[in-house]
């Protein structure tokens, strides 16, 4: 019905538009490595200079060796993939009893995660600084980890739901008619199936602990007790107008969540779209 | 991410028999209650029934442990939930029934002053120009971020193969930018010397732009916010809203065209009523994550200039943290929490009506 050179011409405009937004969304990512490997003359300069030509390790080397760095990046690590690890586990049973079970107070329970998902964090950190004070925890790793936990885990579970929801619930039972025990069909039959979920719920609670400023900043005083985005914006308040070396430390802080999310991104939307399916 | 799933799969349930008979609930109804479908057996009442007396052989299903399985399923959750939530919003709550400042918190002193604080912040012009101010914030960035990410959403699902991958990676890499490093980049995008925006404007022959002060006005720095939140937010609903578009049956679109649909008929009549749950979960979310807002605002300017661009997070933490008001601060929070609520009621009252229907439904 088509002829080709139409049906190309047709798609002039989509493309071209793609690309112009391509362009836009990349742009501010390949500024900041781009920035961050330029010497400083080329940094500061009337008419920018788009590719770092004269390519230099020196910022990232100011980074680096700026205070307290790979301490502040381990303790990130470990509160983060915790937190993360935590929450998916928890998550994963209560999303299976609700979207599964029917229950007295179902609906109240469901009720108090769409809530819980609305904390502004922001706002009561003075409350949290109180009672971790009070518990004589500040500076510790373990009340924010508990804390960041608590922040993923209503999104988790509730996107989890949905998950678990789209298992059809045959294919449990029928594993259960084989033989199987409940906790058998589930690790058996429906964990597989949900394995694109989990990855998808854990890139979001990846980000958001990777992330957390207001509650770090106010519990772990301490210069070797943060995680990095203090250290960032420490960072930037000490070098903000050495802008390679900021964009340096900016990259270095980006990079495990920019690869972590290039890996998992397709099978995170390609089980959204399986998930999504049973309609 | 897959937000819009819980409700997708939720308002998928009934049709996929879901909704019917909950799984605990495996054994017939031997004791007498007639086996109506309609009613979903309400956890006490006909196990209750069942007594100790007959058990009841369980084919599938063993059915004592099931009945408090939920509760034990949820019971880390739930308890997570109260001690870590529950508690700094309790905890919150009393202190913004008290006079806490730097003194009262170093001294551990409690000066109780009944509804003081929520009588000074009510009636201040400065609480409700925030609240206002917040209220069309949200309004203007979530409309953005819907309009323009349905049609991104859309476009991808035009696009060929190649094409396709290429703006999803874009979108990817814009998606999973940390919001500090975000932040600090757009910063030095829109610097007033050497920034790479003022150099393009000046070129485009805009020469007045050329050293122009980003930071400087309140319209100007909410602009920069708003690129900045719209960037990092766009691809999440266009992400999904692509990935949830391949889910519609294919014979729905073919019916529209031959039917002489147009591309905007096509997406009132067939794209738009199939992935409501869609629409209305992420307009939700999104309202959360904009109304919600921290680093950006505070690190682009502080909320200023002149606390001009102050959102009610920001106010809350200002005057409680900044101005070591914490009295202040708490009762602030938790009015911020009710607007928030109160911008939300609908979709939560929606969900539940829904999930009630559902539990409802044979």
């Amino acid at each position: 019905m088509k002829h080709p050179a139409s049906s190309a011409a047709r798609r002039i405009w989509p493309n071209a538009t793609a690309i112009v937004l391509a362009i836009g969304f990349v742009f501010p990512v390949y500024w900041m490595f781009n920035t961050a490997f330029k010497p400083p003359r080329d940094i500061i300069t009337e008419d920018p200079v788009w590719f770092p030509f004269h390519g230099t390790f020196e910022h990232f080397a100011t980074a680096v060796n700026a205070p307290n760095f790979w301490t502040l990046a381990g303790n990130s690590i470990a509160v983060t993939v915790l937190a993360v690890g935590l929450s998916l586990l928890i998550a994963l049973c209560g999303a299976f009893a609700i979207a599964r079970m029917r229950f007295k107070g179902r609906r109240g329970i469901l009720l108090t995660f769409m809530v819980a998902q609305m904390a502004p964090w922001e706002v009561m950190v003075i409350s949290i600084y109180m009672i971790v004070r009070d518990a004589d925890m500040l500076n510790s790793l373990l009340p924010l980890t508990f804390f960041y936990m608590l922040m993923v885990l209503p999104f988790t579970l509730l996107t989890l739901r949905g998950y678990v929801a789209a298992v059809p619930k045959e294919l449990e039972e029928s594993a259960m008619v084989d033989g199987c025990t409940r906790r058998l069909a589930f690790t058996k039959v429906v964990f597989p199936l949900l394995a694109p979920g989990l990855m998808a719920t854990s890139l979001f609670g990846f980000i958001t602990a990777w992330n957390e400023f207001p509650l770090v900043l106010v519990l772990n005083k301490e210069p070797e007790s943060g995680t990095l985005p203090l250290w960032l914006s420490q960072f930037q308040s000490q070098f903000g107008d050495d802008w390679g070396a900021t964009m340096a430390a900016a990259s270095l802080f980006a990079l495990p969540i920019l690869v972590l999310f290039l890996f998992l991104q397709r099978k995170a939307v390609g089980g959204l779209t399986s998930g999504a399916v049973k309609g | 991410m897959a937000v819009q799933l819980d409700d997708t799969a939720e308002q998928a349930a009934p049709r996929t028999g879901k909704g019917g008979a909950p799984p605990e609930d495996g054994t017939p109804p031997e004791d007498g209650t007639p086996p109506e479908d309609g009613t979903p057996p309400e956890d006490g009442t006909p196990s209750a029934r069942r007594g100790p007396g007959n058990p009841g052989p369980a084919p599938r299903a063993p059915h004592l442990p099931a009945r408090r399985a939920p509760y034990l399923l949820l019971l880390p959750a739930l308890l997570a939930t109260a001690v870590f939530l529950g508690w700094p919003m309790v905890r919150n709550a009393l202190l913004s029934f008290q006079n806490l400042n730097m003194k009262e918190l170093i001294q551990h002193l409690t000066d109780w002053v009944g509804t003081g604080n929520y009588q000074e912040i009510l009636g201040s012009e400065q609480f409700w120009r925030v609240t206002l101010r917040t209220i069309v914030f949200t309004g203007v960035n979530v409309a953005l971020i819907m309009v323009l990410g349905v049609l991104i959403g859309l476009l991808l699902a035009r696009l060929g193969k190649k094409m396709r991958l290429t703006l999803s990676i874009a979108l990817v890499l814009a998606w999973a930018m940390p919001v500090i490093a975000a932040t600090t980049v757009f910063q030095w995008l829109f610097d007033s010397r050497y920034g790479v925006v003022n150099w393009v404007l000046d070129r485009l022959g805009w020469h007045s732009m050329a050293d122009y002060d980003w930071v400087g006005t309140q319209l100007s720095t909410f602009f920069v916010i708003t690129v900045l939140i719209v960037w990092q937010s766009l691809p999440f609903v266009a992400l999904n809203l692509y990935a949830a578009t391949t889910t519609i049956p294919r014979e729905l679109y073919e019916a529209a065209r031959m039917d002489g649909a147009g591309t905007w008929k096509v997406f009132t009549s067939v794209t738009f009523p199939f992935l409501r749950p869609f629409f209305l979960a992420t307009t939700f979310l999104e309202v959360i994550w904009v109304f919600k807002a921290f680093p950006q605002i505070f690190a682009i300017n502080q909320g200023g200039p002149d606390r001009l661009t102050e959102t009610l997070p920001i106010y809350a933490f200002t005057e409680g943290v900044g101005n070591l008001h914490f009295g202040m601060g708490a009762a602030i929070s938790l009015l911020t929490i009710v607007v928030l609520l109160a911008m939300t009621a609908y979709y939560l009252r929606l969900t539940l009506k829904q999930d009630q229907q559902e539990e409802n439904a044979p």
